[in-house]
């Protein structure tokens, strides 16, 4: 946009601002000389009086200046601005101006204000009117006393809770998260095999209740769901239990404020409940994998809503999961993992990691059903007591692994179908070919540490089938 | 008013009419796919013996696993060697 002034000095004011009023007579100072100057009001015509003045109704002078504060000075050369001082800053003016002697008989210095660009309300209507990715999904008008989240509700939009209703504002705010074009395509997103972009995870990561600053997590998450590792298509439509359980590893925890500790599982972190709903939304809004259509799961689980979480790095003296898989500490990383659960293992006498582990054997043999084997994968959440057992001993991750995958090499014969007058189990030929079989796979079994500090309790996230013939574990860096 | 913005891919469905459901399996080779969950075997092997009875010529086929679709190259060879196809869906 051009501005009223292509070479010289524009001053951006308004009159419900006390240091605009304060520098009136600093005003009158440039106007006088022969640099030319524009004064531009946010608020009331003629403010300041006797002045010509610009009125900044709809704040586009503003917002293409980049205005926060009221009063701030520009240099304007070739209708570009080079050089700016917010507030009233004596020298500061004076450097913008190329003059000396500005303001005699006024303070050095004094704050400014808030713009009018920046007050709730103006700032997502003004981001929307000047994104340089316009929006290009389908725009949905409500009737006047239509209520919005019913609305959502009716077009089949939700997951069953409401939702925060997707309005342009909104939208426009929550593509602030990201660097990535509104229209970047960001995946191709079974088992409709739609076209995702980064609108669309926007859309729905509103309705989810996200804030801006978990955008980029989301959209991590998406895009590895969306890979053929970790097949989508296949967890939305079993009718196994299973649905997508994201771990979140490195900085982006902390600086979105997810909760690794007290009901990290549970209710009331927003960070935690949003990012995985702004997920399943997605999955079930582009993807189409809506239940009773392709989802056909028999009972699901109450994390089909939402299952996310993050490790309690700092509480933890192991390697992260993240690093496990690969990433360095200070990478942010979403591990995506076909999951269910939590089956609790409570263990509140072991005092040495080999009791602790057998426990811990002991109940991971139910994963699935204790009579199949190689199918399932596992993740343990470890808690503090449960670690500060291990750590005594300085037992590692890996360790910990070794010990449970011996413990769980189980002989054969007890697990073909019909042994034990069960008849699930493995196909009765492989008694004749290996003597034992390990519950879990090499890639099988996985440990987080997370959870408050009291509590002599792990947990296991059981998996749906695992690896190439299933889903694959999947860990994407942050980076959006 | 208030306006809201669309969160599904917005696709619309086109309908595509069933291919002729045959009338006659004497004259077509019927494909069991089985689809490698446990007891698909079972059930495709007793409808070969009831097509068998009938005359029927049947040709077998296996997901490589039931948690994907079916490759295409599968898809694709079950097409031209069959014309109809029965799939052992579930256990």
């Amino acid at each position: 946009m051009s501005l009223p002034v292509a070479d010289g000095l524009l001053v951006v004011v308004k009159d419900d601002c006390e240091t605009c009023h304060l520098v009136v007579p600093v005003l009158a100072e440039l106007v006088r000389t022969k640099t030319p100057v524009a004064l531009v009001s946010q608020d009331r015509a003629g403010f300041p009086d006797g002045f010509d003045v610009v009125h900044d109704r709809e704040l586009d002078i503003s917002w293409h200046l980049g205005t926060d504060t009221t009063p701030t000075i520009y240099r304007i050369e070739g209708g570009e601005a080079v050089d700016e001082q917010v507030g009233w800053h004596r020298s500061g003016w004076e450097r913008v101006a190329g003059t000396t002697g500005l303001g005699r008989g006024l303070p050095d210095q004094r704050p400014g204000c808030g713009s009018d660009t920046m007050l709730p309300g103006n700032y997502e209507r003004l981001l929307r009117r000047h994104s340089p990715y316009p929006m290009s999904s389908r725009r949905v008008e409500l009737g006047t006393s239509e209520d919005p989240i019913e609305a959502a509700f009716a077009r089949g939009w939700t997951d069953g809770l409401p939702v925060v209703p997707p309005t342009e504002e909104r939208v426009a705010r929550m593509l602030e998260g990201t660097r990535l074009a509104a229209d970047h395509v960001l995946c191709t997103l079974p088992p409709d095999l739609a076209e995702c972009t980064v609108e669309k995870v926007a859309i729905n990561a509103v309705m989810a209740g996200c804030r801006p600053e978990y955008l980029p997590v989301v959209l991590a998450a998406v895009e590895a769901a969306a890979g053929s590792s970790f097949n989508i298509h296949g967890i939305s439509a079993t009718t196994y239990f299973t649905g997508p359980v994201l771990v979140v590893n490195g900085p982006v925890r902390r600086t979105i404020g997810m909760n690794s500790g007290i009901n990290v599982l549970g209710q009331g972190n927003r960070a935690n409940l949003t990012i995985g709903r702004a997920v399943n939304l997605v999955v079930r809004n582009v993807g189409g994998a809506r239940p009773g259509g392709v989802d056909q799961a028999t009972f699901g689980n109450p994390g089909k809503l939402s299952f996310c979480f993050p490790e309690d790095e700092e509480g933890s003296p192991w390697e992260s999961l993240a690093v496990e898989r690969g990433f360095s500490p200070d990478e942010s990383t979403v591990t995506l993992f076909a999951g269910h659960g939590p089956i609790e293992i409570i263990d509140q006498k072991a005092r040495s990691p080999e009791a602790l582990a057998r426990s811990l054997a002991l109940q991971l043999r139910m994963v699935a059903h204790p009579k199949l084997a190689g199918m399932s994968e596992a993740i343990v959440l470890v808690s503090p007591e449960h670690t500060r057992v291990f750590w005594e001993a300085r037992w590692t991750k890996d360790r910990i692994r070794q010990e449970i995958h011996s413990l769980l090499t189980i002989p054969t014969s007890e697990m073909v179908a019909g042994a034990g007058g069960v008849a699930e189990g493995m196909p009765g030929w492989l008694a004749d070919r290996k003597p034992e079989i390990p519950k879990f796979g090499p890639e099988g079994l996985w440990f987080v540490h997370a959870g408050g500090d009291a509590g002599m309790f792990s947990a296991i996230i059981s998996g749906w089938v695992g690896g190439r013939t299933g889903s694959e574990m999947t860990t994407v860096a942050i980076d959006y | 008013m208030t306006t809201l913005l669309d969160p599904t891919s917005e696709r619309t469905t086109h309908e595509r009419r069933l291919t002729a459901r045959p009338t006659d399996l004497a004259q077509s080779t019927v494909a069991l796919l089985d689809i490698s969950k446990p007891r698909g075997d079972v059930f495709i092997g007793r409808l070969e013996e009831l097509l068998a009875e009938r005359g029927v010529a049947v040709r077998h086929y296996r997901k490589p696993t039931f948690t994907k679709p079916a490759p295409l190259d599968l898809r694709r060879q079950i097409a031209g060697e069959c014309g109809a196809v029965i799939e052992a869906l579930a256990d």
